[in-house]
């Protein structure tokens, strides 16, 4: 079965060794997602497979048959970006840019998280109703990190979306 | 990478065939094994991918606990309903491991059976003897920072890296495993990992071709229940030292005490002395510091972790004074 990246169809690699990262941006062409570490540790790589978000550089390309995967290049263009997209130029949730595509596919999942209660670390109680504090928000985002340091900005846009999408 | 002959498992029997010869390794989310195999650290002429298995399902047992399958995700586990209100403390231990990405493909089984590791077995210029039998220990020798202060042998003194196990070891927990043919057996968590002896390079007890099938708790057991994990930083760093906690309280007196240590050792290290000392007596500084020196009384440093010794019987005195609501 292929894979389906941003409603396109393909046909999987012929080499079992290709991680699902060198696939989107070396056989597909889809060069929004970005390679960091390669080891899971930088969250550069993260897309959607199926809704959730994964490291595409710890995951191999043949496992991924019939998936459904979501990169930066398909939540929003140029003319018609996403609220999150939006909110990181509005807010410069970025300098470099090169963690942005990760943290933005990051944050895409992170707010249905919310929208489904599932608690961090930093929530106080399991079960309850959980607010998007700025203490959650960092918790949540842990595993993309920014080497320019635009945390403050990440946190401001991430809220920002979340407010114009809850609106 | 490697190369390596890629097969996808249709049935369990045929991942216990393909993982028999040691050369075939089971793939389950990847984050451990792709990571060690992109560092030739790890090096599977076949790569059985289990994924597809019917292996996913939490539900309830007979006996009132909780079925957890070796392919349900770390997040899976973590959020669901039953994990939360009758195992708190298996949530907040997924929870404080690794980040969101990493436990959405993180799975039961890979999570048990992610290496005991340390720096210098990921390095392949360094000595190991976990990672080549007889080369030597790189960090006996070296720099043991993150390194265990329990149940270490002059071969391998690394630590068990996972937490969702150390919560799964106070709760009594028992991995349940299918072997060749049509065989099964089941293991306790406690006895699930080994300690490294003079045979470093096994992690536990399972033998070749078997595969994990899935976790089951016992049913739930109440009490206050607790997940401290200690850390370089406050999120996304491996434990130094935490601890699982299962505490309950009858008229003034601990009636129950089920301890859990991860960070210190090969395995998460659980020591049945504690329960026997604590359970009975009032909650005091003094009963506290006193299981603190049950706990460590065989206690070894190697240099820079030395500071995990007293790191251990402040974070035990911490968590037995807020599971039963002493000041110290
Ligand atoms: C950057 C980073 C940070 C991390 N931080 C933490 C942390 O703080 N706390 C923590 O607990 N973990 C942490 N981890 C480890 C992570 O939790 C593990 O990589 C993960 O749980 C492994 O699960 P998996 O399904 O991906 O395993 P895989 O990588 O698929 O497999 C791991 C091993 O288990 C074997 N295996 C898998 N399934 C089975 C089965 N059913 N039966 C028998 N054998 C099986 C495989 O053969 C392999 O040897 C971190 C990982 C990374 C990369
Ligand atoms: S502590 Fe164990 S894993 Fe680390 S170098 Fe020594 S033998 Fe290898
Ligand atoms: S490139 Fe995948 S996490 Fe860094
Ligand atoms: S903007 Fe440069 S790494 Fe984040």
């Amino acid at each position: 079965m292929p894979i389906t990246v941003n409603d396109t169809q393909y046909d999987l690699p012929d080499d079992p060794r290709v991680s699902l990262l060198d696939f989107l941006r070396h056989e597909i062409g889809l060069t929004g997602t970005k390679k960091g570490c390669d080891h899971g540790q930088c969250g550069a790589c993260t897309v959607l497979v199926d809704g959730m978000r994964i490291n595409s550089c710890l995951s191999l390309a043949v496992m991924h048959d019939g998936d459904t995967v979501q990169t930066i290049e398909g939540l929003g263009t140029e003319t018609d970006p996403s609220p999150l997209q939006k909110a990181f130029l509005e807010h410069d949730g970025y300098q470099c840019g090169y963690c942005t595509p990760g943290q933005i596919c990051s944050a895409t999942a992170m707010l249905n998280e919310f929208a489904n209660n599932w608690p961090s670390d930093a929530s106080d109680d399991l079960e309850a109703a959980i607010d998007m504090s700025d203490e959650e928000i960092r918790e949540r985002m842990s595993g993309n990190l920014c080497r320019c340091g635009a945390y403050v900005n990440i946190v401001a846009a991430i809220k920002a979306a979340a407010k114009e999408m809850a609106a | 990478m490697r190369p390596f002959d890629y097969q996808r498992a249709e049935r369990l029997e045929h991942a216990s065939q393909l993982t028999m010869p040691e050369s075939g390794m089971s793939i389950a989310g990847g984050t451990n094994l792709i990571d060690l195999m992109k560092l030739q650290v790890e090096t599977p002429e076949t790569l059985v991918d289990i994924s597809r298995l019917p292996m996913a399902q939490i539900e309830d047992t007979d006996e009132g606990g909780l079925r957890i399958g070796a392919l349900a995700t770390n997040t899976a586990t973590a959020v669901h309903p039953r994990v939360k209100a009758d195992y708190p403390v298996l949530s907040r231990a997924i929870l404080a491991g690794a980040t969101q990405q990493l436990r959405n493909k993180a799975t039961t089984g890979g999570n048990l059976c992610q290496r005991t590791r340390c720096y210098y077995f990921t390095d392949t210029t360094q000595p190991c003897n976990k990672r080549e039998p007889g080369s030597g220990c790189g960090a006996i020798d070296g720099i043991a920072r993150l390194h265990a202060i329990l149940g270490t042998s002059n071969q391998c003194i690394a630590t068990y890296p996972g937490d969702m196990a150390v919560a799964m070891a106070a709760l009594n927990a028992t991995v349940e495993i299918a072997g060749e043919g049509d065989t099964s057996r089941s293991v306790s968590v406690r006895d699930f990992h080994r300690l490294p002896g003079d045979e470093p390079w096994r992690d536990n007890v399972l033998k070749d071709g078997e595969i994990i099938t899935g976790v089951t708790l016992p049913k739930p057991i109440g009490g206050t229940q607790i997940y401290r994990k200690v850390r370089e930083r406050s999120s996304y760093a491996f434990a130094l030292v935490s601890i699982a906690a299962i505490v309950d309280m009858e008229d003034g007196r601990i009636s129950r005490a089920d301890l859990a240590f991860g960070g210190v050792a090969h395995k998460p290290w659980h020591d049945p002395r504690l329960s026997d000392h604590l359970v009975g007596s009032e909650p005091s500084a003094a009963l506290f510091d006193k299981a603190a020196d049950i706990l460590l009384d065989t206690a070894q440093g190697y240099g820079e972790n030395d500071f995990k010794i007293p790191l251990a019987r402040r974070t035990l005195s911490a968590v037995l004074a807020q599971a039963t609501g002493t000041e110290i």
